[in-house]
């Protein structure tokens, strides 16, 4: 019995690895996730011949109400919503995480060894913060709690304190792991590090934190793989962390920053005026028709798309508008930046719902080169991402951030809600060039209008 | 956990973490959202740790302690996958999209 389940968790890892494998092409994506579900069901069937087990209800129970809330969390989701529902599904697998660790803590406590106690409290530790952190982010990202950085006075200093209490106990509970108040202290500072950790965090970087989440959810579930000696659990939690870690890496290097800046920074409180806008001028307001023509007889059209689309649920429209400029010969690129939306690759699934094929679907490093010769370039709801102020000017808060380099097409067609500034308060000098034109109003509303014109024209 | 099985164990750690490594940095950005939801779903594996401690009896608090644990990582696998699964169906090609008639939503 044992080696069958032994050899179940040999396969699984397997089938895992190979299904990441998989993600490396949308082609060969699916087969790779088939493979990963089965690798999955047999891990689960050779858990359950465990032979500890003596009893069933529980498991059933979990399985079936787990199994019921997971699936109307996926099926039902509107893809606008992803990155608060992945939030979410990152703080359900840190607290499970977490509470295996408290389980097994206080199942074992009188006897647990030095290695094993480290295990269970870098388990607790991640699990708990990961939990906690990620029910902020979702609450920011579902517009529960104000997206801006929430910060108070003192909290700095308070966060070390917390810091320092909980690196404390646990090197603490290395040496005497008999002592239970320091085990559910530290469990406790951890749940509040996790809160005090986001809410300084604005959502322009919710990209980052959440492969961040990510990531430690991935490590503290490896941490449990230690802690309860399971190898497919130190894989698959490994493969985890290590995705989270190599997206927040990407994430950082998009946004030109370090992940201690993201985390420490309280980024949108710095001064925002330093060295922009001086230029200023005025700002040239478009009418619809003149851009519908502008677009009908382009070569090539390129829409930027940023979280903007995504709250006007502006998708399937802009698919709309593509389908009518390429009837009448126009080539359509979408040229989506590696930060654009409030997670990684989200701009990518929501063209890919509204029937872009992916191939249309452009990287920063390959469309950049192509701006010059694009006749229109579209902005929908994007900003910081093509703030040409992160080129040129060394003093912007934004500087030596990689941009989408629209304003080197002949034109910019921006579309925006009002005047006002962008998420992170970034004067853009984009919207104030002379071959920028700006079209104020809903997306969604200005994207239908256009799509009526360009047929018109 | 001795020694002798913390040394074993954390080769199995690095090892992962290399091939994780090697095979993760090759996915490209058009597929981050769906990788983030896979890997989501993959360490939703924790269960079989909660599995043991729902099932195991040991007290009354582990069991509990078990079940919500079981409850949450299935979430996770389960929704984790079908999550993805419904992303990647999007994800077509140009010809793909030529043959299909158009899905209207």
């Amino acid at each position: 019995m044992e080696y069958t389940i032994a050899f179940s968790y040999l396969i699984a890892s397997l089938l895992f690895i190979y299904g990441l494998r998989c993600l490396t092409h949308p082609e060969t994506a699916r087969r790779g996730m088939h493979a990963a579900e089965l690798g999955m069901l047999l891990a689960i069937v050779g858990t359950l011949l465990h032979h500890e087990i003596v009893s069933y209800e529980y498991i059933i129970a979990g399985f079936i109400i787990g199994g019921a809330i997971g699936a109307a969390m996926s099926h039902w989701v509107p893809m606008t919503a992803l990155p608060q529902r992945t939030a979410l599904s990152h703080a359900f697998g840190a607290l499970a995480a977490s509470l295996v660790g408290i389980a097994e803590y206080y199942t074992h406590h009188g006897h647990l060894g030095g290695f094993k106690m480290t295990a269970i409290s870098l388990e607790v530790l991640l699990g708990s913060l990961t939990t906690t952190g990620s029910l902020i982010a979702a609450a920011k990202l579902q517009g529960m709690l104000p997206g801006a950085p929430m910060t108070f006075k003192g909290q700095n200093l308070f966060n070390m304190s917390l810091i320092a209490v909980t690196v404390g106990l646990f090197f603490y509970l290395m040496v005497s792991p008999a002592t239970g108040w320091a085990f559910y202290l530290m469990m406790v500072l951890a749940f509040v590090f996790g809160v005090m950790l986001v809410l300084p965090i604005g959502s322009a970087d919710m990209p980052v934190v959440m492969a961040l989440l990510n990531s430690y959810a991935g490590l503290a579930a490896a941490a449990t793989g230690f802690a309860i000696s399971n190898n497919v659990l130190i894989i698959a939690g490994t493969l985890d962390g290590f995705s989270g870690f190599i997206l927040s890496i990407v994430m950082c290097k998009a946004m030109n920053r370090s992940i201690t800046n993201v985390l420490f920074g309280a980024f949108g409180s710095a001064s925002s005026d330093s060295g922009a806008g001086q230029e200023g001028g005025e700002m040239r307001e478009v009418i619809l028709d003149d851009v519908a023509t502008q677009m009908a007889y382009a070569r090539q059209v390129v829409f930027v798309p940023g979280y903007g689309m995504a709250t006007a649920q502006a998708q399937h429209v802009v698919r709309e508008l593509c389908d009518s400029l390429e009837e009448r010969g126009v080539t359509v690129k979408f040229a989506i930046h590696p930060v654009a939306g409030r997670m990684p690759g989200h701009m990518n699934v929501l063209l890919a719902e509204a029937n872009v094929p992916y191939s249309q679907l452009y990287e920063l490093e390959q469309i950049n080169s192509d701006f010059p010769n694009t006749d229109v370039s579209v902005v929908i709801g994007a900003n910081d991402v093509v703030n040409p102020d992160a080129r040129d000017n060394p003093g912007s808060p934004i500087a030596g951030m990689p941009i989408l380099e629209v304003d080197r097409s002949k034109n910019v067609i921006v579309l925006k809600r009002g005047k006002g500034k962008g998420f992170s308060g970034i004067e853009n000098p984009l919207f104030f060039k002379p071959n920028t034109g700006m079209l104020y109003g809903d997306a969604k509303d200005s994207l239908a209008k256009l799509v009526h014109a360009v047929k018109e024209a | 956990m001795s020694p002798e099985e913390f040394i074993p164990a954390l080769y199995i750690f690095a090892l992962a973490a290399f091939l994780g490594y090697l095979v993760l940095t090759r996915v490209p950005p058009l597929l981050h959202t769906p990788l983030m939801s896979a890997t989501n779903a993959i360490s939703g594996i924790s269960l079989v740790g909660s599995i043991v401690a729902a099932g195991a009896q040991h007290n009354a608090v582990s069991t509990w302690l078990g079940f919500i644990a079981v409850t949450c990582a299935t979430i996770n696998v389960v929704g984790g996958f079908w999550i993805t699964e419904r992303m990647l169906k999007f994800f077509k090609s140009k010809e793909e999209m030529k043959q299909k008639p158009e899905e209207k939503h």
